[in-house]
């Protein structure tokens, strides 16, 4: 009910009303005040309150907040978990926990640069800040800068497991040309290490589902991204991954089962409205309607970390080729990821200004990615035109 | 190390790039500034109605349940009781951090009713805001906004701010929590035409001036011959005599409103409204038992000096655009001349109409005389002492 409430609603300033009754469920809040996650955010938050400067305390909350965030996608725990590092938010040289902290939650936000300032300053200072390298490797990729990606790569292979170590090069090495040799190290890292968590599992499987839909193995794609569903964690980005895959392989009645009820997501929403669209489905209207209403949400505050979704958004579902471009390319200067690329491949080529897309195929010559759908994206920007 | 920290850390490798999948907080703020006539007032309040803003506050409820607590069971879930039961905190809390000041007048805020409206992230309570800023329009509102600055520095607050028939909007957050609007180019004329307004009103709900000088007025369609009053020959020769009379009126009252507004003068306004009484009184003894029959002119003019003062306090608590001052000082002047005028218009015909009547010139002018004589000397009493007798 609240649900379809909140599809219906769309624009911010729609009707107030005044609810009939006393017992009308308004709002379902993240979980119940007994939960023990609950309990544990209400016992440090107190524990914080009675002493704001205690930095132990503050970190705790911070990243039992930021696990929330990572868990279920809800950004207003990045707000509460940058409250309780209030008191060293703007110190030069805070504690180094703090400062590691502090630039989980400002890469969040896509502040990147003053992320790895953060970051470096971190492992100068302590080079055992495993976390801190880890960070480091992901900023860098995102920033496509291979060579310092490979770098941080190896102090995290130094510092943690050696299944992290090795998908951590893998990673690299699957968008820099060596996509094949990735796919096989990842391949033999699991079964290698068949006591990974089942977190470091899903990341390699994610990896791995991903390298071999780069590579044109629909089948073994397929396969992998069902084993890494199996682990029954529930994750976002894995989701999401999967939806666009099935998307390409004009799948969409499966995108429809598989994000069945995970409309609170906005990634995942649009995946949802993507599949209704292809479908034609009757859910079409409503969640277009709705995701329009988020962006614009957005809009009003000034956020713009949402623009590769937004591109997706305005140029399936609202045919504005120019629009999307704009996002697109707003997106590409801070995010260098083959996604990003593909939005900006598909815009470009859409509003049919080959120019546009420049800078993502000057990427793909340096970096050597390996990468079906995007190679067919260039090779319809650089053939004839129109 | 904890691997799991930086299993962790490297799952959260996944989410660069990909957004957030809810919402962070905002709330929503809706001020319209609007033109309304400055008609609801009781009489004799010297403020002019402030009741040009309205607007609308919506919170999310998930975020106040994290600020204040509504799920008063722990099951939740926020039902429309829970909330209910705590509107009062809802609003203190709310109201004790947003601050409005208009033309650099802090306004009141008050939430009269609370409903519900449903967003793109959930269910949000909104506040109605009955805002009261004294005096006219403003043509600048500057808004302190302070919602959640503590618990949330990624909590902002969008303003929808319409004025005039524009619209803008705006982002509060602990970078920009102070912001100034000027609202849309005040054109001169609109200005202008609010003071005059506003002029207007002053003199007809200023019943010690309008009774002062309808005291001056009374005796026009008349004439003191060998000590009687009878009735005046022609028409003319009564409106002259108005006219000479409220022109004096008129150019003293300017006189002193001006030098009181720009500062040149200053009277202690308990002295001033003492003295507008004290005129009142004579005035409509005067009427009784003539002692200025001949210049009732000079009177008018003598007595006009004071009053101008007592309407130069009204105009101070209106509050003087500074950068319209003399503007605003003619338009008032001008608005407190057409009130006059329209009260002459009324009263002239009529009088003239009924003076040889015993009803005129027994009761409405000596009975009148000396009602109005006793109403004057009550307000003298009240000013002089201090005290409240009448309601107005």
């Amino acid at each position: 009910m609240l649900l379809l409430l909140t599809l219906v609603a769309g624009a911010a300033w729609a009707a107030p009303y005044t609810p009939t009754s006393d017992d009308d469920v308004l709002e379902v809040l993240p979980a119940r005040a007994a939960d023990p996650g609950m309990r544990e955010m209400r016992e440090l938050r107190a524990a914080l309150a009675r002493n704001p400067t205690d930095a132990n305390t503050a970190l705790r909350l911070a990243r039992r907040y930021y696990a929330e965030v990572a868990a279920e996608g809800d950004p207003r725990y990045i707000g509460y978990a940058q409250a309780a590092l209030a008191p060293w938010w703007q110190q030069a040289d805070p504690p180094v926990e703090v400062r590691v902290m502090r630039a989980v939650l400002r890469q969040f936000s896509h502040q990147f640069d003053a992320a790895l300032v953060d970051l470096r300053a971190a492992t100068d200072q302590d080079p055992q800040q495993g976390e801190a390298w880890a960070w480091q490797a992901a900023i860098h990729m995102v920033q496509a800068d291979y060579p310092a990606a490979r770098e941080a790569c190896e102090h995290v292979a130094a510092l943690a497991t050696p299944i992290i170590g090795t998908a951590c090069r893998a990673g690299i090495d699957a968008i820099t040309g060596h996509a094949a040799e990735a796919a096989a190290a990842l391949q033999a890292a699991l079964a290698a290490h068949p006591d990974a968590s089942p977190e470091e599992q899903l990341w390699v499987l994610t990896r791995l589902a991903e390298t071999q839909d780069r590579l044109g193995r629909p089948g073994e794609a397929d396969a992998t991204y069902r084993r890494a569903l199996a682990l029954q964690i529930t994750d976002g980005y894995l989701l999401a991954a999967y939806a666009d895959f099935l998307l390409d392989q004009k799948r969409p009645a499966e995108v429809l089962v598989l994000l069945k009820d995970k409309t609170r997501s906005d990634l995942l929403l649009l995946r949802l409205a993507l599949a209704a669209q292809a479908l034609n489905a009757p859910q079409r209207k409503a969640w277009q309607d709705d995701l329009a209403a988020r962006f614009e949400a957005a809009r009003l505050r000034g956020d713009a970390t949402h623009q590769k979704e937004e591109s997706r958004f305005v140029l399936a579902l609202q045919g504005d080729a120019a629009r999307a471009l704009t996002l697109a390319q707003a997106n590409y200067a801070v995010q260098r990821e083959p996604a990003d690329a593909r939005a900006l491949l598909e815009a470009a080529l859409a509003a049919h200004d080959p120019a546009a897309a420049a800078p993502a195929l000057q990427w793909m010559a340096s970096s050597h990615i390996e990468s079906v759908a995007l190679q067919a994206l260039a090779g319809r920007l650089k053939g004839p035109t129109r | 190390m904890s691997w799991r920290h930086l299993g962790l850390a490297l799952l959260c490798w996944a989410f660069i790039g990909t957004a957030q999948a809810h919402k962070p907080s905002d709330s929503y703020l809706s001020l319209r500034v609007g033109d309304q006539k400055a008609g609801d007032q009781k009489a004799g309040d010297q403020q002019a109605s402030g009741q040009q803003l309205s607007g609308q506050w919506d919170i999310a409820l998930r975020d106040l349940d994290f600020a204040i607590g509504l799920d008063a069971d722990g099951d939740g879930r926020i039902t429309w009781g829970e909330t209910r039961a705590k509107h009062a905190e809802i609003a203190a809390y709310a109201l004790a951090r947003l601050s409005l000041e208009a033309d650099g007048r802090p306004c009141r805020i008050e939430v009269p009713q609370q409903q519900i409206d449903h967003h793109t992230d959930g269910a949000y309570t909104v506040l109605h805001l009955a805002i009261d800023c004294a005096g006219p329009t403003p043509s600048q509102l500057t808004l302190d906004y302070r919602l959640f600055a503590d618990l949330d520095p990624q909590h902002r607050g969008l303003l929808n701010l319409s004025a005039r028939g524009q619209t803008r909007t705006a982002v509060f957050g602990p970078e920009n929590r102070r912001q100034q609007f000027a609202l849309a180019e005040l054109s001169r004329w609109s200005q202008f035409v609010d003071y005059a307004r506003e002029g207007v009103w002053h003199i007809w709900i200023g019943f010690d001036h309008i009774l002062f000088l309808l005291s001056l007025l009374l005796p026009a369609v008349l004439v003191w011959r060998e000590r009687a009053w009878i009735a005046a020959e022609r028409f003319s020769g009564s409106f002259v005599e108005v006219a000479k009379v409220v022109t004096a009126f008129t150019v003293a009252h300017s006189i002193t409103l001006s030098l009181a507004t720009l500062g040149v003068i200053s009277l202690p306004s308990r002295w001033v409204e003492s003295a507008i009484a004290a005129s009142v009184v004579l005035a409509a003894l005067n009427n009784v038992w003539p002692v200025f029959h001949g210049r009732r002119w000079l009177v008018a003019f003598c007595f006009g000096l004071i009053h101008g003062f007592g309407f130069a306090s009204v105009l101070a608590d209106l509050g003087l655009p500074p950068d319209a001052l003399l503007l605003a000082l003619v338009g008032f002047n001008l608005g407190v001349e057409g009130g006059q005028l329209a009260i002459v218009a009324v009263f002239l015909p009529i009088a003239f109409a009924l003076r040889r009547t015993w009803l005129y010139r027994r009761v409405v002018f000596i009975g009148g005389s000396l009602l109005i004589a006793l109403l004057a000397g009550v307000w003298l009493a009240e000013r002089v002492g201090n005290f409240k007798l009448l309601p107005f």
